[in-house]
């Protein structure tokens, strides 16, 4: 395997940020009530992701290291920022139901952890990949335990209704259920997947 | 190229650099989506006035009356035919804001919720709870507007969502005060009906307030 093509992976299946690495807990607890809210969230996260490693990279030689969580943190605040001023304009239907959770893109351990971790150490593109592969990681991870929660919960799929009127296990879509279904998938990936 | 030290000069110099780049970028964001953020924010408003307003010719101008917008229509020979009134709330999750319709006689049109944050497949039921025709304890479509709408808990007649108490006596409450919000401000329909709505009302929205306080209170505890 290529470098790139590890580097990309690794994000998805080694490092995986929720099921390997649990980083950003907050918003994958909250906003996997449905699967197109977890998937918007892990849509968001990304773009900050891809955009900020790129950003720092790019920077890596001009921040002197004292500084460099600072630096870091304006250049994510920026990248959030936007993308919370484009989803109000272009998609506020989604922004009405993550409103609260996009803010808190800047304070999310993945970004500052890939950052420091990776994007401060590696070249533009090797980090692109890295912003790629870790925040296609994070949205399917957010989108399969959406899925779970809403098909258990309430009874359909993106919104379809699948299981006919007056089902819920509300559980499923209250805060307990977020821990159950993150703590399964966590298990199952470590078994399965993670080797 | 080597990295730059760590002394006062260069820190100082790159953070400046990358808040003010940062800033501009942003200012610049702002400028392309502001026009668009206000427009949907219009359209969607127009929507649920046009949604929940009965058949009309022209809509007046907006009224404000404390919290609330409210935006009577009138039909083709420019008789009063209903209002919409903008009305905000504190659910159980935040605020929720809604348009509620009126007609002439103060019965309830129609309702839409602009913007609430109930818990996901309870509280968020109010969006199309109570307009249910299909089962009139829960409907308030067509109903009388008295301005003391309570749920049968509380001794009313309209079927709270279940295990949504808090969100459903919000839901009504917005919906009485933006009664007598519309009510206290319309000449026509006398001063005395406000007296008697307005005091009332505001004791419903304090006790829903401290119901929400402690129920804050216990989710945090546990």
């Amino acid at each position: 395997m290529t470098t790139n093509t590890k580097t990309l992976l690794n994000g998805i299946f080694k490092e995986n940020p929720t099921f390997a690495l649990v980083l950003g807990m907050c918003p994958t607890l909250a906003t996997t009530t449905s699967a197109i809210n977890g998937m918007s969230m892990g849509l968001a996260t990304m773009f900050v992701l891809v955009c900020s490693n790129v950003v720092i990279s790019l920077l890596k030689n001009l921040i002197p290291d004292k500084v460099r969580i600072p630096a870091f943190i304006v250049v994510i605040a920026t990248f959030v920022t936007i993308v919370e001023m484009l989803m109000k304009a272009y998609t506020p239907a989604i922004y009405d139901v993550l409103g609260l959770f996009i803010p808190l893109i800047v304070v999310n351990c993945i970004v500052l952890g890939r950052a420091e971790a990776f994007a401060a150490k590696n070249s533009v593109g090797l980090s692109a990949l890295d912003g790629i592969g870790m925040g296609l990681g994070f949205t399917l991870s957010l989108t399969v335990i959406g899925i779970i929660r809403e098909l258990l919960g309430t009874g359909s799929c993106f919104g379809l209704n699948i299981v006919p009127d007056n089902y819920g296990m509300l559980l499923f879509v209250l805060a307990p259920g977020a821990f159950i279904v993150l703590g399964l998938l966590m298990g199952l990936f470590q078994k399965y997947v993670k080797k | 190229m080597k990295k730059l030290e760590s002394t006062l000069k260069n820190m100082m110099l790159s953070l400046t650099c990358i808040t003010i780049v940062a800033g501009a970028a942003l200012a610049g964001v702002n400028m392309l989506t502001e026009a668009t953020i206000n427009a949907q924010k219009e359209a969607q408003k127009q929507a649920a006035i046009s949604a929940v307003l009965p058949e009309h010719a022209r809509i007046a101008e907006a009224e404000q009356v404390g919290d609330f917008v409210i935006y009577r229509a009138f039909d083709a020979n420019d008789r009063y035919a209903g209002a919409a009134v903008q009305a905000v709330t504190n659910g159980f999750g935040g605020k929720i804001k809604m348009m509620i319709g009126f007609d002439a006689e103060n019965r309830i049109v129609n309702y839409a919720v602009l913007e609430q944050a109930e818990t996901p497949g309870l509280g968020t039921h109010i969006v199309e709870w109570f307009k249910n025709t299909a089962k009139p304890g829960q409907n308030i479509i067509g109903r009388q507007a008295d301005g003391k709408m309570t749920v049968s808990k509380d001794g009313g007649d309209v079927d709270a969502i279940t295990a949504a108490t808090i969100s459903s006596r919000a839901f009504l409450s917005a919906v009485n005060a933006a009664y007598a919000a519309l009510n206290g401000s319309d000449a026509n329909t006398g001063a005395s009906k406000q007296q008697h709505a307005q005091p009332e009302q505001v004791e419903t929205v304090s006790t829903d307030a401290e119901q929400q306080v402690t129920n804050d209170f216990v989710s945090q505890g546990k």
